[in-house]
């Protein structure tokens, strides 16, 4: 297991290497969150929106920036012919591992970035901060999971872009549902507890789907 | 270590590229592939790296202790192919670094120096490899193949891109494999043909 994860942390520092050098998923993902914030806020102007408005609008920002740079980390291997490298070097499960920490990272930066943005264009009032972090954060983790199983299954296959989003979607859902109904009532100022069970299915999904992810990977990775 | 090849199959679709083949090699011992092309050079090569699944048949590793799978055959196989890739944004020495932790091994920068001298890399090994030509880039690929001093080399086309002067370094690299480990080389060339003691041809 500690082999494992420090294998997984060699292929995350190597994707954080690779990506502050070509910055591929970095502009995709930022371009499409502030892009979109942008829009919405111009188009708005002096209205403010309701916190169920508010919610949904942040979880749909983060669920289409992840569908716009998240797949990119395990095609990147397939298109640049790097993959067998990895095959013949790395346990399977620590590419996985890799891959989903660099996705976790790279959803939870672009959080930081569009959170304050929706506090400044959107004049977003977040009525309980502790309880908003909890939810972005627990949200992130299963995004993050999601796409980065999804995104190994379809890196072999031919058509990737338009296979990561229709092929995520249905999964994501329950992601996305849960996360916009904790958010609003973190918006609204709910206590922590009041989140409770949203951060519940989100913690218990990421964890179902990374089960998955590892039961699945050797097979799906190897050609 | 022992490689056992037993009835091995290969279907892509209703083609079947590799029929019920099967050979041994044992430790220590060369073996050249060789067949028209199309004939399934490279989807041997790719089999027996484990980079491939078989359709059918088996391909197994064995040493005194019994067979190797997983972590245990990982850090014994070199391979230099057409189709394996290092990371072109990366430089050679962090390619080289990054696949020597990959094996659970601290980075030896002065062995990776030398390592890249001996591929005729010297003074090259902190440019990213897109900046190589495609000779440097096999060049670079041979250095992280034999990096793990490996038990069974495996070379596919081994002497694609390369100049006279690549050529005599990949002449070296297999004499030097010859007499510590196994070897096996996918070719049509009439002069890397006489690298092994036992063929294996492809119809």
């Amino acid at each position: 297991m500690l082999s494992l994860l420090s294998k997984g942390l060699v292929v995350f520092r190597k994707d954080l290497r690779l990506e502050f050098r070509s910055l591929y998923a970095l502009n995709a993902i930022g371009l499409f969150a502030v892009t979109t914030i942008t829009a919405v806020s111009f188009s708005l102007g002096p209205v403010r929106l309701e916190p169920n408005i508010l919610a949904a609008l942040f979880w749909v920002v983060i669920f289409f920036s992840a569908m716009s740079g998240l797949a990119h980390v395990f095609i990147r291997e397939e298109e640049q012919d790097t993959g067998d490298m990895l095959r013949l070097v790395f346990p399977p499960n620590a590419v996985l591992v890799g891959k989903w920490l660099f996705n976790i990272v790279l959803l939870g930066g672009l959080c930081l970035l569009i959170i304050p943005l929706f506090v400044i264009m959107l004049g977003a009032e977040v009525g309980n901060w502790p309880a908003m972090l909890a939810m972005t954060a627990s949200g992130v983790f299963a995004m993050a999971t999601v796409s980065t199983v999804i995104a190994a299954i379809i890196a072999l296959s031919g058509s990737r872009g338009a296979l990561f989003a229709v092929m995520t979607f249905p999964v994501a859902l329950p992601v996305l549902m849960t996360a916009i109904h904790g958010t609003r009532v973190a918006l609204e100022g709910g206590q922590l507890a009041d989140c409770g069970n949203d951060l519940k299915v989100l913690f218990s999904f990421t964890i179902v789907i990374m089960t998955v992810g590892f039961l699945l990977f050797e097979t799906i990775w190897r050609k | 270590m022992d490689l056992h090849v037993e009835n091995l199959t290969q279907r892509f679709g209703f083609r079947t590229v590799i029929k019920e083949t099967s050979f041994v090699l044992p430790a220590g011992q060369s073996l050249v592939i060789t067949g028209d092309n199309g004939s399934g050079k490279t989807t041997l090569v790719r089999l027996l790296c484990n980079l491939l699944t078989p359709t059918a048949g088996t391909i197994s590793y064995r040493n005194g202790k019994g067979a190797l799978e997983g972590e245990d055959l990982r850090g014994r196989i070199g391979l230099v192919g057409p189709y394996l890739q290092l990371y072109r944004d990366l430089s050679a020495i962090e390619n080289l670094a990054f696949l020597a932790r990959g094996r659970g091994e601290k980075p030896d920068a002065q062995k990776i120096r030398e390592l890249l001298e001996k591929v005729g890399l010297k003074g090259r090994g902190k440019d990213p490899l897109k900046t190589y030509s495609s000779g440097m880039l096999q060049r670079a690929k041979y250095a992280a193949a034999i990096l793990h001093n490996p038990d069974l080399l495996i070379l596919d086309e081994p002497t694609a891109n390369l100049d006279e002067a690549g050529k005599e370094m990949v002449l070296a690299v297999v004499n030097e494999q010859r007499k510590k480990g196994s070897l096996v080389v996918a070719t049509n060339e009439a002069e890397e043909r006489t690298w092994g003691e036992q063929h294996v041809v492809l119809a």
